[in-house]
């Protein structure tokens, strides 16, 4: 008895001050920087150039808000819109044709289906070789175009989908084709009309998890879409870092903008971020 | 591959077989092939040619005009040059640092983060939270936070009387500081696999070993670690992946300096990109993607029979 007593009040202090440590430590090591992000997005320009960690003694978030969107003729604003038409073009391309893959991958054995397998993997593996992507880009007239940098992340982002989709139709039971099949509805209306639907869950966790990838990608648009008309929210970012370095508030508060959507992202899809990132990475 | 031949050869009598083709027939209808054409063409055009095309690409002295064959020369200039050749080995140590200790810590961290503490939920949150960031935000910030005068690193370590290194400033630290923090960011994805395959295994194997008198540290070691090999297997193959492409966080702390002491092979291909030498870019992209298939399918292959055989 007084054993078990002392292992449950043991348990207790453990888990107060297990805790605690805890609470601590990850404020200094993973609170401290975004914090930091923001009061410096808050300073005036010549307290934010101290760079020092302290509560702002003068106020300026809106000023800073305003004057970096207004910078270098509201380059913020077109970034934005760019890297929203990015993320929404390539993120609904990708889930329609890999949940076009997946069904047919998973449904129907054919003497393709190990190629197939192995160009998924490949993808997911293979880094892309970046020139000859843009002379093929170049022949085919969409190199520098917004339209081309959505395909292209449609292209990367494809085998990781396509993953995901297969395992979850694997779960739909092959009874619903035939039974659709029975009342008439031809390939197209049963993969849209029936599976697409029951698809519903593993496609928000898909929408979400690429739409962070896409959205935080700052590699290929730096190559395939370069200049400022095409300019995405990271690539802005990346030359702000060159220009903004007297002006450490509007570069905290350009930084604090980019990182808002994605922690607005995590508060409503907690659950399917974390369902997509830790399951069916790697699964073959 | 035996499947394909093995399905090759079926296929000729098939054709004769009248039976067998009418349901061949009935199952095109169903799930017809045509559902590939989307993907695989946008796929084809934008990954599988542009591969193909780098092999042939690398051998060349290679403009925006035209493109000379040249052999094996890029490939010698590349290990020859040893700013080139360095980049190699940085990619190497990058890639097999952050993904050592993403595994270490990750599992640390979910055991902890898995125990009865109060406040879990909000501890596995701020954990995680740095995934979602962009690396282009983390790199800039941390790049200001490791300034040697002014950043907040430095200003903390110079209260407790440690003059703080040139983090990103000093070429022997500036690789070793972008790993850092590229475990900082990424810590958080690790944890979250190993937290899903702590709270997998069955409570009774633990009060099983409590039975037998086991302690925290034998059910650690002899219950938890054992059974987390298909995590780790995850974990080790994503960050690998990760860590031997990597080049946003690269790029926006150090641009590969100072000097060529942090650049990694992806660092490299953008330079000689830039500079129009995209032979040599091309070359590079070679060398990144015999160097990932050499080291993710022999581990693929070894981590995957190990699950097999237990």
């Amino acid at each position: 008895m007084s054993t078990a007593v002392q292992t449950s009040k043991l348990n207790r202090t453990y888990s107060r001050l297990g805790g605690l440590a805890g609470i601590i430590v990850t404020a200094v090591v993973f609170l401290v920087p975004f914090a930091f992000i923001f009061v410096t997005a808050s300073k005036t320009r010549a307290e934010a150039s101290l760079l020092e960690f302290s509560w702002p003694t003068e106020w300026a978030f809106v000023e800073n808000l305003v004057e970096v969107v207004q910078s270098r003729d509201y380059i913020l604003i077109t970034a934005f819109i760019n890297s929203t038409i990015l993320t929404v073009g390539s993120v609904t391309i990708m889930v329609v044709v890999s949940a076009m893959v997946g069904y047919v991958l998973q449904r129907r054995k054919s003497r393709w289906n190990p190629l197939i397998n192995f160009l998924v993997l490949a993808g997911l593996i293979v880094p892309p070789a970046v020139v000859p992507t843009i002379w093929v880009m170049q022949g085919l007239g969409i190199y520098k175009t917004l339209h081309g940098l959505i395909l292209i992340e449609v292209a990367f982002g494809m085998a990781f989908c396509i993953l995901m989709f297969r395992a979850f139709v694997s779960t739909i039971p092959r009874e619903l084709d035939e039974a659709a099949t029975m009342d008439g509805a031809g390939p197209v209306r049963l993969f849209f009309k029936v599976i697409f639907p029951l698809l519903r869950s593993v496609i928000v966790t898909v929408i979400v998890v690429q739409s962070v990838t896409v959205f935080n990608d700052f590699q290929n648009p730096l190559y395939f879409l370069p200049g400022d008309k095409g300019a995405t929210v990271q690539v802005t970012l990346y030359n702000f870092q060159g220009q903004f370095s007297t002006s450490w508030n509007l570069l905290f508060m350009d930084i604090l903008l980019i990182t808002v959507p994605m922690l607005i992202m995590y508060i409503f899809f907690n659950r399917q971020i974390v369902a997509g990132m830790t399951s069916g990475a790697v699964k073959g | 591959m035996t499947d394909t031949l093995h399905a090759r050869t079926q296929e000729a009598p098939a054709s004769i077989d009248a039976p067998d083709r009418t349901r061949k027939a009935r199952k095109r209808s169903t799930y017809p092939m045509w559902f590939y054409a989307p993907a695989g063409v946008i796929y084809g055009a934008l990954f599988v040619i542009p591969t193909f095309a780098s092999f042939y690409f690398a051998l060349t002295r290679w403009t925006i005009f035209d493109s000379e064959f040249i052999g094996l020369e890029n490939f010698k200039t590349f290990f020859a040059e040893p700013y080139l050749f360095e980049s190699l080995l940085n990619t190497l140590f990058y890639a097999t640092f952050t993904s050592g200790a993403k595994v270490v810590l990750g599992l640390l961290l979910a055991v902890f983060l898995s125990s009865q503490i109060i406040a879990r939920g909000y501890l596995r949150s701020v954990v995680f939270f740095p995934v979602l960031v962009s690396a282009v935000g983390v790199g800039v910030t941390f790049s200001v936070l490791m300034d040697p005068f002014d950043g907040l690193i430095n200003k903390v370590l110079a209260v407790f009387g440690v003059e703080g290194p040139g983090w990103l400033t000093d070429p022997d630290l500036a690789l070793f500081s972008v790993a850092f923090v590229d475990v900082w960011r990424g810590v958080g994805l690790a944890t979250l696999i190993y937290i899903a395959g702590i709270v997998a295994i069955p409570q009774e194997y633990f009060e099983a070993a409590k039975v037998d008198g086991a302690n925290a540290w034998h059910r650690f070691w002899h219950v938890t670690l054992p059974l987390m090999r298909p995590a780790t297997t995850t974990v080790i193959i994503l960050s690998l992946i990760g860590g031997l492409r990597s080049f946003d966080l690269i790029w926006t702390m150090t641009k590969g300096g100072p000097g060529f002491s942090s650049d990694v092979l992806a660092s490299v291909v953008y330079k000689q990109y830039q500079a129009g030498f995209y032979g040599l870019s091309t070359a590079g992209n070679v060398v990144l993607f015999v160097l990932v298939a050499a080291i993710i399918i022999p581990l693929f292959w070894f981590l995957n029979r190990k699950e097999v055989d237990q």
